[in-house]
């Protein structure tokens, strides 16, 4: 009877298929449960585990539910004030072009105070790697409505649904900023699913090398949910996030080497 | 046929009881225990011997809470 095995024997350092990476701090998360900025922080710092650039990496938080990034991720971290981290990580790259530099920003950041910043560091083609994380709402300051609120969607400044004709309409900001000739690539991933986070860390990686050979900025989206916004529990809000935010906001390549797909 | 066998270790403390796991789990492994760790959450535990060490549930777990185990008998 050699195929009865105890799982001791199985949890031995050999058979180690995968645990969380180093690159992560042991601090524990500070988001709510089943949020997608910890799976987006985890690959983020798988990638550069990979790229074995842990002292080669300078990110940059954002203001915002992942304003505390610099606790959790293991590497050099600056903060910046709310909506320039394209600025900032501006000027971290053109002092230290041979680092890796990204900004890691939610939706109300990086499209909503941050447009300018966002707009004219993507338009210079700066060499860095946009980290953006779509939710559709402001997460940390209780789920006011944010420039991507989808057209009906409740939020608690618009708790009758957001309303296109006196409300605006929802910001598409990455297909927006695909069309600038700086941008090098652009892509829209999310995090919900194995498939999707696999699908996810391969864009990452890609971004991270682009911006090794200096083609320009790289800009990754990632549509995540909000459950705590979105008064939802967390496999609910990924099934409302696959219903209502993809079909909006569809995944896939946006822009790669420097041409618009479609 | 070759067979698999993994296993998965949950950090308890750490766990938010958020349920993605166990939608991501291809075998029906995981499931939250009736007890609660020191925050209040049900945490995430395995529940029968079907594991098959696919890594679904780490990869997707936003905390990083589950380290996977595999052998191949």
């Amino acid at each position: 009877m050699s195929d009865i095995i105890t799982k001791e024997q199985i949890r031995q350092p050999e058979n180690l298929v995968y645990s969380k990476t180093k690159l992560l701090t042991d601090k524990a998360l500070s988001y709510c449960p089943g949020c997608g900025h910890g799976t987006a922080h985890r690959i983020v710092m798988e990638v550069i585990e990979e790229l074995s650039a842990q002292s080669e990496t300078i990110g940059i938080a954002p203001v915002g539910c992942s304003v505390l990034a610099y606790e959790f991720m293991n590497i050099d971290m600056q903060q910046a004030a709310h909506g320039r981290a394209p600025a900032l990580a501006t000027a971290v790259k053109r002092l230290m072009p041979e680092k890796y530099v990204f900004t890691y920003q939610g939706d109300g950041d990086l499209a909503a105070i941050g447009t300018a910043e966002t707009i004219h560091a993507c338009n210079r083609g700066e060499n860095i790697t946009i980290i953006f994380i779509n939710n559709g709402i402001y997460g940390m300051t209780g789920g006011q409505m944010a420039p991507t609120t989808l057209p009906n969607m409740k939020a608690s400044t618009c708790p009758y649904g957001r309303d296109v004709a006196t409300m605006g309409n929802p910001l598409k900001i990455t297909e927006l900023i695909a069309q600038l000739p700086g941008v090098h690539y652009v892509t829209r991933q999310a995090v919900h699913t194995p498939g999707n986070v696999r699908k996810t860390k391969k864009a990452v990686r890609k971004a991270f090398d682009l911006q090794k050979e200096n083609k320009g900025l790289t800009f990754v989206e990632i549509v995540s949910n909000c459950n705590s916004g979105w008064k939802m529990t967390p496999v609910q809000s990924n099934k409302w996030m696959e219903e209502n935010m993809f079909p909006f906001y569809p995944l896939g390549d946006i822009k790669v080497d420097g041409q618009l797909i479609k | 046929m070759a067979k698999v066998k993994g296993d998965i270790v949950v950090d308890i403390e750490k766990c938010k009881g958020c349920e993605v796991c166990i939608t991501a789990c291809p075998s029906d492994v995981i499931a939250m225990s009736k007890n609660v760790n020191g925050k209040g959450y049900h945490y995430a535990e395995s529940v029968n011997e079907d594991c098959i060490g696919c890594a679904n549930c780490a990869i997707v777990c936003p905390d990083g809470v589950i380290t996977v185990y595999k052998v191949k008998l």
